[in-house]
């Protein structure tokens, strides 16, 4: 099981806003954090993992329950805080 | 390129629609030994995703976001930005007004790259040699009737504070030399003399790329452009008789089929499973119609019934797009924000009760 510290509600929101909003939350956490994520967009189980790719994050488990889906990631080297 | 200049690696933002054209501008870029990374802005008028999330029909379709998939492409950084809130005042006052429908290209390219400016202006001042030394975009002259003639070049970089730290890689032979190209920063020669919306020269270039996998040209990523779409925004104001809008009343014109049978209201009704449960999430802020004698769609009532008749007459309305339009009655709820409701029972409209110009878009 993964330990998970930290978790964000995207529910109802449609992409692109759960991943603005994952960017947004992971840029105020440390590297080695877990977030989870939960979106009813099932856009998400793509487009969350993508953009862990491209920043540099690790996706520890992604799953589907109902019309729920959840991402967890482990924050990479770098937040992607801009300044 | 000079011994000096070949020391510090140059950096770049781009402006990435997810579409070929930003995609390009990029890798022409990288080509030159510049480091790229990527900034997309949500408006919230941005076609990507929504609607595939909601529509059951478009369930087979792969579901990406299409900037997310282009940095992955590229291997760029991305930063998606949400400027919802501040896109408004872009969308209800564009100084060099709208292209032919709602969209507001011009201005909506000149807030864009000034957004960028602003994220370069502040990287410079806070990250220093990691900071960003220009932008790109895909832009090419004669693309768009709108915001891309030789004409508007000028006023974007001006009117977005970028000036000559605005570089297009795809057609910037055409136009005066930017700073990039005067630095020697990148090698103006090697960039390109694109013109005109013939697409053939992008797809040459896609190819010497081995770029075989894209989305659809600029300009089909924002529903201003949409001629529905935007018919449904002008009637949402006339009828409010202002013209503002929020997040949710934007994301409701891309969903569902819109009636207005009175001035006063507009019914919202559902057309397959996927808007159903999309729309059920604002049952709670606006009063909603169900059929209860048989299955059928969700409707919202965006506006006030001002008589007990206009509540049946949406309420067959509804019940004309439902399983029971056949029968002489049907059963419906209609339930408040509050959750207080009421059942109705009627004869579902026939379709000559529902004429063509209550179609709002």
């Amino acid at each position: 099981m993964t330990e998970v510290i930290h978790e964000l509600d995207t529910r109802r929101l449609l992409c692109p806003m759960p991943v603005i909003k994952t960017q947004n939350k992971v840029r105020t956490l440390a590297t080695g954090d877990c977030l989870r994520v939960i979106s009813t967009d099932p856009g998400s189980l793509n487009d969350i993992p993508a953009w862990c790719r491209i920043n540099g994050h690790d996706v520890l488990e992604t799953g589907e329950a109902g019309n729920e889906v959840f991402v967890i990631l482990r924050v990479g080297e770098d937040n992607g805080a801009l300044f | 390129m000079t011994q000096a200049t070949q020391s510090i690696q140059r950096r770049a933002v781009a402006l990435v629609s997810g579409g070929l054209d930003s995609m390009l501008a990029v890798k022409v870029m990288q080509e030159q030994g510049i480091e790229v990374e990527g900034v997309n802005f949500f408006t919230g008028f941005c076609v990507e995703g929504h609607t595939h999330a909601i529509r059951k029909k478009d369930k087979d379709k792969e579901k990406r976001n299409n900037a997310l998939w282009v940095a992955e492409q590229l291997g760029i950084k991305m930063h998606i930005i949400d400027i919802s809130e501040e896109y408004k005042d872009v969308v209800l006052n564009p100084k060099h007004g709208y292209g032919a429908n709602l969209n507001p290209c011009l201005d909506c390219k000149i807030f864009m790259v000034n957004q960028a400016t602003l994220m370069i202006n502040k990287a410079r001042e806070f990250a220093g040699d990691r900071g960003f030394d220009f932008i790109i975009t895909g832009e090419v002259i004669g693309q768009r009737p709108k915001s891309q003639r030789k004409e508007t070049m000028p006023i974007i970089s001006q009117e977005s504070g970028a000036d000559d730290r605005l570089l297009r890689p795809l057609c910037a032979k055409n136009l005066p030399a930017t700073l990039p190209e005067r630095e020697g920063w990148v090698d103006r020669e090697a960039l390109y003399d694109f013109s005109g919306r013939n697409r053939k020269p992008q797809m040459a270039l896609a190819k010497k790329f081995g770029l075989d996998d894209f989305a659809q040209p600029a300009g089909g990523c924002c529903f201003l452009t949409d001629e529905s779409y935007s018919n449904k925004l002008a009637d949402l104001w006339k009828a409010r008789n202002e013209r503002r809008y929020e997040l949710d009343d934007i994301m409701l014109l891309k969903v569902g089929r819109h009636l207005r049978p009175q001035p006063n209201y507009k019914l919202i009704i559902s057309r397959e499973e996927g808007e159903n449960r999309f729309l059920e999430g604002y049952r709670y802020q606006f009063t909603s119609i169900t059929t209860v004698s048989c299955p059928g769609p969700l409707a919202l009532v965006d506006g006030t019934f001002e008589s007990d008749d206009e509540l049946k007459q949406a309420a067959a309305v509804v019940a004309r797009y439902s399983k029971g339009r056949v029968l002489d009655e049907v059963t419906l709820e209609v339930r408040q924000p509050d959750g207080v409701a009421r059942q109705v029972t009627v004869k579902p409209a026939l379709p000559e009760d529902v004429p063509l110009s209550w179609n709002v878009g």
